[in-house]
């Protein structure tokens, strides 16, 4: 077999399977069985590839000369293994998720949503496993726009004014990176990620790579970093398995992705410690950490106060990275699989309630657990997960990101990552409180509420599952993935 | 070189004259002779346009003297890697108007007219041809001329009154701009005694730092800037692009706006050599200065508009920008960019034209807010759209997204970062007034339900559009391909070929 | 003073050629009547084509015509004289499509001048 077939296959699957969405979209059944026969086979090529890369191989293919700078050109390694392994796997929940529940609602457009859906975790897949510079930006772009008719589906004036929002700072963003890019090309005459950076070499003045970095930084505002975060809470209107996907499947996580590849495979670790970029980052990442978690105290909304949560974990990500120890950088990288299988669980939840009760504000959610035994748990689970408790693995990262601050030595990220825990219990336990102990405030309030269906429930309790069963074996794959990357960008001479 | 194809130049435009006058003749016979015979005759020229291309595309150069007379005293025709590229886009583009022209034409045009109608039409391109392919400056005046009264009278042919206007205003600005052209030819053959381009570029030299030239140099961007609606002197062009008949505008908007502008790089960067332009005063500094002015202005007047063409017309002087851009910054990059652009712009913006021209063909609007839920009754024809407007905003891998990478990387490379910015900042503007349309297309309510649903246009419509779409991707996905003419004819520009 | 008057008696047919280029400028711009921009338009290239045939003047020049052998003459550079002829077709067709549209303008709407087409695009 030609050894880059997988990665592509990787893209091709959804391609192919929107393009059969699209031929199929009359029969309901059929269609969802393509997405879902897609999800599966997509699932089975990016695992097919896992071995491999433990191995400390790479797989990489060049699919057409496009630009100065940079072929469109795919290479799987561990860190982007992550991702894939992130966005594959978890499509399958959510398009299992999906189907229920946009059946259960009976929306509108389905076709148009799953064909949008399969292209955009072709992108997602496209920037897990792209090579360069520029075929990152390519599938960066190509994420946005997909995902445009996903956020404003519901099509309400409210929805089109955050798919403006949505737009405007995403495609502002697409810009920045756009630039950065093109900037780097002819800085150093290549785009090209190679372990441990490459723009080290360039002989830049220290002012123009710090410029370039925050054009970087303004590139991934996918990232949703503050104060450039108010797409995210905006596109909460969409409809819930789009909240999952751009929370947990590929939106965010690719801003967060696109950092620690800038860090880790232009700038190299060395390079960043020299221009003070671990600083700036640590600002940006503490300052967001905590107003965040702030922010999501004061939503009544599940989907909102879900969302303000998302803007603070992935600021974890970056702390970690700006952390440039080894320690932190693991535990970055491993927050991103981590807390996206956590998040997914507790959209997953918010939407089960939509479903079987009908409600998005937490107060109306008195009790509805006695209703929704599952979803409740779950949703409690999932929280905790979050929080860092154990058995979740969203302990395991966080573990990783305290030793990284004081292997930093930086006292002060240790006391970030301590307030935020207590804000995360802050934020995180009305919930479950009001969910599973609170008394519904009258007897009938009940009356109509229902456990969601199965095929909703499925999903939420692997996911839930699969974050235990990281705690408990955090190493396969994800940490020895983590630790691969690590190793290969920092090499030696780190803390 | 082959024998046959030396012989091709003159053919390009001879055959496809006496073309327009059977079709004339035979029309007036049976009116169901003409379109056949004006079709055959730019298929003829877009066959003849590929060969040409394929045989000059090691960088050959084809010269044919006409009637046997070598220059000065006769008119020399050139065909290099530049003017062939720049033919086969137009031609293409041409070809596929005319198709959609079929059908698209009765939208506009009364049945008893449609036999002149096309017989103008191919004028126009034949005009068009002329201009790319002579090497003379006097000639290169006259088919100007040619294909603008072709213009003129395209435009003032619609059955809309309002288009009369419309021809007329652009009759009166276009003939100053010749005027202009004129004078300036007139200036270089005074101070050098021939008309011949590439004598030009031997002889100037000698007279650089004249007055003469200077003001020949003057006279003749003047009048280039007014005939491809470079801001600010593009009044003409919003109402031409707005009133003309649908098939017309598409054509102008394709064609005529690129056969322009590549004559006035020629006449910059073949004529008068980039080295005399930057040396003897800062005038691409200034050319950049406004192409930036352009690029923000005309998209944000696009974004202000609510008729659909109009938008589409502003869009367009926002584009011309992008080609002047290259034009101010001239190195290898941005000038190739500049090229492809040329090649982009006229795919992307065709193709919405085309889809612009359709909705009036099946729904009669023009409004931007009249499209609401316009993609469930064309859903082809919004694809389209969505694709040409994703190319017209830059989306990677589509072909506006290359040539702006291309524009965007030679202004770095100048260091023209303030420039390049503008540029990225346009994309953003550009995406504004786009997604303006598609936001109504695909995500606003159906209003007046009694038009009911089904409302796709006929095939003959539809497959130019589909291709023109289709080449918005494939053409940035396979660059290469057009890059392999583009490269060496930003070369040989700035080599000053 | 002496050198302007030499100036303006060697250059007098350029100067009047500027002078007829700005007054069809001016009726191109200026006029409101339609039928007058076409007039100003014929003064205006009319200007270029003097242009072209005074500075293809030869002091004491003739008609470049075929001489048997042993005579000389100097003669007047033909070729602007060529390119005019070219050029007064072009204008001709242009002023033939200006007046037909103005025809049909006037056919449309009954007006020939701007501010009259202007009170009827309000109207309608």
């Amino acid at each position: 077999m030609i050894p880059g077939i997988l990665p592509l296959l990787a893209i091709t699957i959804p391609l192919a399977a929107a393009a059969l969405i699209l031929a199929t979209g009359r029969h309901m059944n059929l269609r969802d069985s393509v997405t879902l026969g897609a999800a599966a086979s997509m699932v089975i090529v990016v695992l097919a590839m896992l071995p491999e890369i433990l191995a400390g191989g790479r797989i990489g293919i060049t699919l057409i000369p496009l630009l100065p700078g940079g072929d469109l050109a795919l290479r799987v390694d561990a860190l982007g293994m992550i991702f894939g392994i992130v966005a594959s796997v978890l499509w399958l929940l959510n398009s299992l998720y999906s189907i229920g529940y946009m059946r259960a609602l009976n929306e509108h457009d389905q076709t148009r949503f799953y064909f949008c859906f399969a292209i955009a975790i072709a992108a997602a897949i496209g920037i897990a496993f792209s090579a360069n510079l520029v075929t990152l930006y390519v599938f960066y772009e190509i994420l946005t726009l997909i995902t445009y008719p996903l956020v404003v589906h519901v099509g309400t004036p409210e929805a089109m004014q955050a798919g403006r929002k949505y737009l405007a700072y995403l495609l502002g963003g697409g810009i920045c990176l756009l630039a950065a890019t093109i900037l780097t090309y002819t800085l150093t005459g290549t785009t090209e990620f190679i372990p441990g950076g490459f723009l080290a070499g360039a002989g830049a003045a220290a002012l123009s790579l710090q410029v370039i970095f925050l054009l970087y930084l303004g590139g991934f505002v996918k990232a949703a970093w503050m104060p450039f975060h108010a797409w995210l809470p905006a596109a909460m209107v969409a409809p819930t398995p789009v909240s999952a996907f751009l929370h947990a499947v590929a939106v965010v996580t690719a801003g967060v992705f696109g950092v620690v590849r800038v860090a880790g495979w232009v700038y190299g670790v060395d390079l960043m410690a020299d221009l003070n970029l671990g600083v700036l980052l640590a600002v940006i990442a503490s300052f967001t950490i905590i107003t965040a978690s702030l922010f999501a105290l004061a939503q009544d909304n599940l989907k909102r106060r879900l969302a303000y949560s998302t803007v603070a974990q992935l600021s974890y990500i970056l702390l970690g990275v700006s952390m440039l120890s080894t320690a932190g950088l693991i535990g970055a990288v491993i927050h991103i699989p981590f807390h996206a299988f956590q998040k997914i669980a507790l959209f997953f939840c918010a939407g089960a309630v939509i479903v079987g009760a009908g409600r998005e504000n937490i107060s109306d959610m008195k009790g509805i657990g006695r209703k929704m035994p599952v979803t409740a748990v779950m949703c409690a689970a999932a929280a905790a997960g979050i929080c860092g408790l154990p058995p979740f693995c969203g302990l395991v990262s966080k573990v990783y990101l305290t030793i990284g601050a004081v292997q930093a030595g930086e006292l002060a990220l240790l006391g970030v990552i301590i307030v935020s825990a207590v804000l995360n219990v802050a934020y995180f336990f009305p919930i479950i409180h009001t969910m599973i102990i609170a008394r519904p405030s009258d007897d009938r309030a009940l009356d109509t509420v229902t456990e969601a269906p199965l095929i909703m429930l499925v999903p939420i309790i692997l996911a839930v599952t699969a974050s235990v069963a990281f705690f408990f074996f955090p190493a396969t794959p994800f940490l020895d993935l983590a630790e691969i990357a690590i190793s290969d960008m920092s090499g030696a001479g780190m803390p | 070189m082959n024998a046959v194809i030396s012989q091709l130049p003159p053919l390009l435009i001879v055959i496809p004259l006496l073309g327009a006058l059977a079709a004339l003749l035979l029309g007036k016979w049976n009116r169901a002779f003409a379109y056949p015979i004006s079709l055959a005759m730019i298929g003829f020229q877009f066959a003849v346009s590929l060969v040409l291309m394929e045989s000059v595309m090691d960088g050959d150069v084809i010269h044919y003297y006409l009637g046997g007379w070598p220059p000065p005293l006769g008119i020399e025709l050139v065909i290099d890697s530049f003017n062939s590229f720049v033919l086969v886009v137009i031609l293409a583009l041409a070809l596929l108007t005319a198709v959609w022209a079929h059908k698209g034409a009765d939208l506009d045009i009364v049945p008893e007219k449609k036999v002149s109608f096309f017989v103008v039409f191919q004028l126009l391109i034949t005009g068009l041809c002329g201009m790319a392919v002579t090497g003379d400056l006097f000639n290169l005046y006259v088919f100007l001329e040619i294909s603008s009264i072709a213009a003129y009278t395209l435009v003032a042919a619609g059955r809309n009154p309002r288009s009369l206007i419309a021809g007329f205003n652009y009759l009166i600005l276009g003939s100053i701009a010749a005027g202009f052209i004129v004078i300036g030819i007139g200036y270089l053959y005074i101070a050098t005694g021939t008309l011949n381009m590439g004598e030009l570029a031997v002889m100037l030299p000698a007279h650089y730092g004249q007055t003469t030239v200077y003001a020949a140099f003057l006279f003749m961007m003047i009048g280039f800037s007014i005939k491809v609606a470079f801001f600010p002197l593009h009044l003409w062009l919003p109402d031409a692009y707005t009133e003309a008949p649908a098939a017309v505008t598409i054509l102008i908007a394709t064609a005529t706006s690129k056969v322009t502008a590549y004559a006035m790089l020629r006449v910059i960067f073949s004529v008068f050599t980039l080295q005399y332009v930057t040396d003897s005063f800062p005038v691409t500094e200034l050319i950049l200065i406004i192409a930036a002015i352009a690029i923000i202005a005309g998209a944000v007047l696009a974004i202000a508009q609510d008729n659909l063409k109009r938008m589409l017309a502003y869009s367009s002087i926002s584009q011309m920008g992008y080609i002047m851009f290259a034009l101010g910054v001239a190195n290898q990059a941005a000038l190739a960019g500049g090229i492809l652009h040329i090649m982009a712009h006229a795919v992307m913006k065709g193709c919405l034209f085309m889809v612009a021209g359709m909705i009036i063909y099946r729904t009669g609007f023009t409004a931007i807010r009249q499209l609401s839920g316009l993609s469930r009754r064309m859903p082809v024809a919004c694809a389209a759209f969505a694709i040409a407007g994703a190319s017209m905003i830059g989306v990677p891998p589509t072909i506006g997204f290359m040539s702006k990478y291309y524009l965007v990387l030679g202004a770095v490379e100048a260091g023209e970062y303030l420039a390049a910015a503008v540029l990225l900042a346009g994309s953003l503007l550009a995406a504004v007034y786009i997604w303006q349309v598609i936001e109504v297309m695909y995500f606003g309510d159906i209003h007046d339900e009694d038009l009911g649903g089904g409302l796709e246009a006929p095939a003959s419509m539809m497959v130019p559009v589909i291709i023109l779409a289709a080449s918005c991707l494939l053409l940035g996905i396979f660059v290469e391909l057009p890059l392999e003419v583009v490269g060496p004819a930003a070369a040989m520009l700035l080599g000053g070929g | 003073m002496e050198n302007l008057l030499v100036f303006i008696a060697t250059r007098y047919i350029y100067i009047m050629t500027i002078i007829l280029v700005m007054i069809g400028l001016y009726a191109l711009i200026a006029k409101k009547n339609l039928v007058k921009k076409v007039i100003g338009l014929n003064i205006f290239q009319t200007a270029i084509f003097l242009f072209y045939i005074s500075f293809s003047d030869v002091d004491g020049g003739t008609a470049p015509i075929y001489l048997p052998d042993g005579v000389s003459a100097t003669y007047v550079n033909p070729l602007p004289h060529v390119l005019i002829l070219t050029a007064i077709v072009v204008g001709l067709a242009i002023t033939a499509v200006a007046l037909a549209i103005v025809v049909r303008i006037y056919e449309e709407y009954q007006v020939t001048d701007e501010d009259g087409l202007q009170e009827v695009m309000k109207r309608q």
